[in-house]
């Protein structure tokens, strides 16, 4: 009798012990091609990790932005990785909700990670978040229409050159427009163009008291200026144009120039895809000599919920996912061009990735010359190149978004839009308590 | 001459009709087309109507990439579970407002109806943490419960509406014929209400079917309904349009079949006491 119990005690402690062990983690993801590539390969982290299983939720953004937020400050536990931007790795740091990554193995190889991407989720010398990949925006235009027209595209243009060359290549008549920019109201949207834009201008959302700025000069001439370029040379219905719509617009040949995120680069250079693949030049998003650039920054990272009780294992798919380790095994199921970019400076080395991605140099120099610790010329109290590292941002970008969207649709002047800006900013900012 | 003329109308009225439900049709039409375009087909400018390349890859890739049988079986409990509740609750309610109505009914109605009009949202931190406690995150029977609370007054005011039109006395004879509150409600009143019962609860399942705040905020992988599935295909930064169109296909289909078979109902059931 006694034997039988202490087998059965055996047997149920090694039930317990397994299923102790044998752990789930939750990973909330966004849908997008390289995280979709990461949900297929993942079987071979499972492969080398039987003890741990993972579920997947693959949410739109911005749905995956209110789910994981709400969760993350209920404490609801419901993931245990977590997709997350630029945007929200410094607030969520400060409310210490998320756990240092400090278990991600020997191998890791921290400093490989591109020093503008890896400052942004690092607070006081630890890593709160992995970039799983990076992206900074660029021009994209055509040469075969640049050709034609005799225009030379620089690899770093100026605003004035851009303008200049998107009204000489419009053709309306044959549906073709010289430039396409993002027009749809959002602080994702077209205020992550328009942020990033104004900073090339010496304009920025605060002063050093945070002030709102749109009653200044850099920001009326970067308001008129797009408005004034959008009108002459922008496709018809621009205020509605987010990244799809110009990615179409682009692939099907009727955009001569369009300023936007990197990722794009490898969907018009897909001829699977787009048109106009083979005649697709790159070039750094445009300045106006002021020492700043008009391209944003940002990193889809994985991080893990400081309430999670599966760090460990949470951190064993991060430090997999993230790794150098990871970017082989893609290239080696899917080939170079599929590997997640802008996240490692060993991959820009790599002559293989190089010769697969004829954007590479291109997007690595756009990504270093983003620095959301100092983004505009003048110096600000914020972080962020294309936002504001506040929580009241969200709110604020996108109000302000949609007075330049409305002013975009000829509703507003571009003084009007501004005036309501500075407005609504200033009572935002005041009620929130930065403005005494 | 007349009758010429009432042909006329006739011919009139239906082209009207038919413009009309072709124009509420087209979005889900061109839905369905587009789910059997290739993804650059799909923007296509200008775009194909049927002289394209069909394909069924879009379908494949929905099929390996998502579990559809699992989030199809949680959008079936979820819906027909909160709705069955929901009538389980309403219709003693609405019997006691139709036939025995107090000082404070109307009130009471109007209050059920301004329930609706608060943004779900203002309410989205409380009710998570009170499932966070109650560990309802992410279960089907948290799901049920928050849709049978959100539709509620609707199945209410519903079966209110189709109960006033029953005459009372009906109901008083079958009382002094010796029925108790149990049988008057069961084997009166059902059966006169069945049209109208009938469309509540083909309605509310297809509200609840389509209702994506509450099921995509508190589910996560267990529980996540149909919404989910489609959200999960959506993207802001990729033309995904062709597999977005087939998972929004594959989701609406099951509804779409059973609002075809059950539409004489529904639409009885909706202009029940109309004409009266």
């Amino acid at each position: 009798m006694k034997r039988a119990l202490s087998l059965i005690g055996a047997a149920v402690a090694a039930f317990l012990g397994s299923s102790a062990q044998a752990e789930t983690l939750s990973i909330a993801t966004v849908n997008n091609g390289d995280m979709i590539r990461m949900q297929k390969l993942s079987e071979h982290f499972t492969k080398a990790h039987p003890d741990i299983t993972l579920n997947w939720v693959t949410l739109e953004e911005n749905v995956l932005r209110q789910r994981v937020t709400t969760d993350i400050a209920a404490k609801g536990g419901q993931y245990d990785i977590m997709t997350i931007g630029t945007y929200e790795v410094p607030i969520w740091t400060k409310q210490k909700w998320l756990m240092p990554l400090t278990k991600l193995g020997a191998n890791y190889d921290v400093e490989d990670l591109l020093p503008s991407i890896r400052n942004g989720l690092t607070t006081d010398g630890t890593l709160y978040a992995a970039p799983f990949y990076g992206e900074s925006s660029m021009v994209m235009y055509r040469k075969d229409l640049f050709e034609k027209a005799g225009l030379t595209m620089p690899e770093a243009p100026t605003w004035a050159f851009v303008s200049d060359a998107a009204r000489k290549l419009t053709d309306k008549k044959a549906e073709v427009y010289g430039i396409c920019l993002r027009g749809k109201a959002g602080w994702g949207e077209n205020m992550a163009f328009l942020s990033a834009m104004a900073n090339s201008f010496g304009a920025s959302w605060f002063d050093m008291n945070w002030k709102p700025q749109f009653n200044t000069d850099p920001w009326k001439q970067t308001l008129t200026t797009y408005l004034g370029l959008m009108k002459d040379a922008g496709p018809p219905g621009a205020s509605s144009n987010g990244f799809n719509e110009n990615l179409a617009l682009f692939q099907s040949g009727k955009c001569a120039m369009w300023i936007d995120a990197t990722v794009a680069a490898s969907f018009v250079s897909n001829p699977a895809q787009s048109k106009v693949a083979d005649k697709v030049g790159y070039a750094l998003a445009p300045d106006t000599g002021l020492g700043k650039r008009s391209n944003w920054l940002w990193a889809w990272s994985l991080g893990i919920p400081a309430s999670s009780k599966k760090g460990d294992a949470a951190q064993a798919f991060i430090a997999w996912a993230t790794s150098k380790e990871y970017l082989d095994l893609v290239a080696k199921e899917e080939g170079w061009a599929n590997v997640p970019p802008g996240t490692r400076s060993s991959l820009y080395a790599n002559p293989e990735y190089r010769k697969a991605a004829p954007f590479a140099d291109l997007t690595l120099k756009s990504i270093q010359a983003a620095d959301p610790q100092h983004p505009t010329v003048q110096p600000v109290p914020y972080t962020g190149v294309q936002f504001v590292a506040i929580p009241e941002f969200q709110g604020i970008g996108t109000a302000v978004g949609q007075a330049f969207s409305a002013a975009l649709a000829g509703q507003t002047t571009a003084d009007q839009a501004l005036q309501t800006a500075q407005t609504l900013a200033t009572r935002e900012m005041t009620k929130a308590g930065y403005i005494k | 001459m007349a009758r010429a003329a009432t042909n006329r109308r006739m011919l009139v009225v239906t082209l009207i009709a038919w413009t009309v439900g072709i124009v509420i049709f087209f979005p889900i039409l061109w839905t369905a087309l587009t789910s059997f375009k290739t993804e650059a087909e799909a923007v296509a400018a200008p775009p194909t109507f049927l002289a394209f390349h069909w394909t069924l890859e879009n379908y494949a890739e929905v099929q390996q990439r998502s579990d559809y049988f699992l989030h199809f079986w949680n959008s079936v409990v979820i819906s027909v579970g909160s709705t069955l509740l929901g009538l389980l609750v309403a219709v003693p309610a609405a019997w006691s407002m139709a036939f025995v109505p107090g000082k404070r009914t109307r009130d009471v109605l109007m209050w059920m109806l301004s329930t609706k009009m608060l943004p779900p949202v203002g309410v989205l931190i409380p009710i998570y943490l009170l499932f966070r406690d109650f560990g309802l995150l992410d279960s089907r029977i948290g799901l049920v419960i928050v849709l049978t609370l959100i539709n509620l007054p609707i199945i209410v005011w519903m079966l209110f509406t189709y109960f006033r039109e029953i005459p009372g006395e009906i109901l008083e004879a079958s009382r002094m014929d010796g029925a108790g509150l149990r049988d008057e409600i069961l084997f009166v009143l059902l059966p006169m209400a069945v049209p109208g019962i009938a469309s509540t609860l083909l309605l509310n399942i297809i509200l609840a079917w389509n209702e994506a705040f509450w099921t995509l905020n508190l589910s996560a992988s267990q529980s996540a309904p149909l919404t989910a599935f489609i959200a999960s295909y959506s993207s802001p930064e990729g033309l995904f349009y062709a597999k977005l169109s087939a998972a929004s296909t594959m989701a609406v289909a099951p509804i779409l079949v059973l609002g075809w078979f059950s539409q004489k109902q529904l639409v009885r059931g909706l202009t029940f006491g109309a004409v009266k």
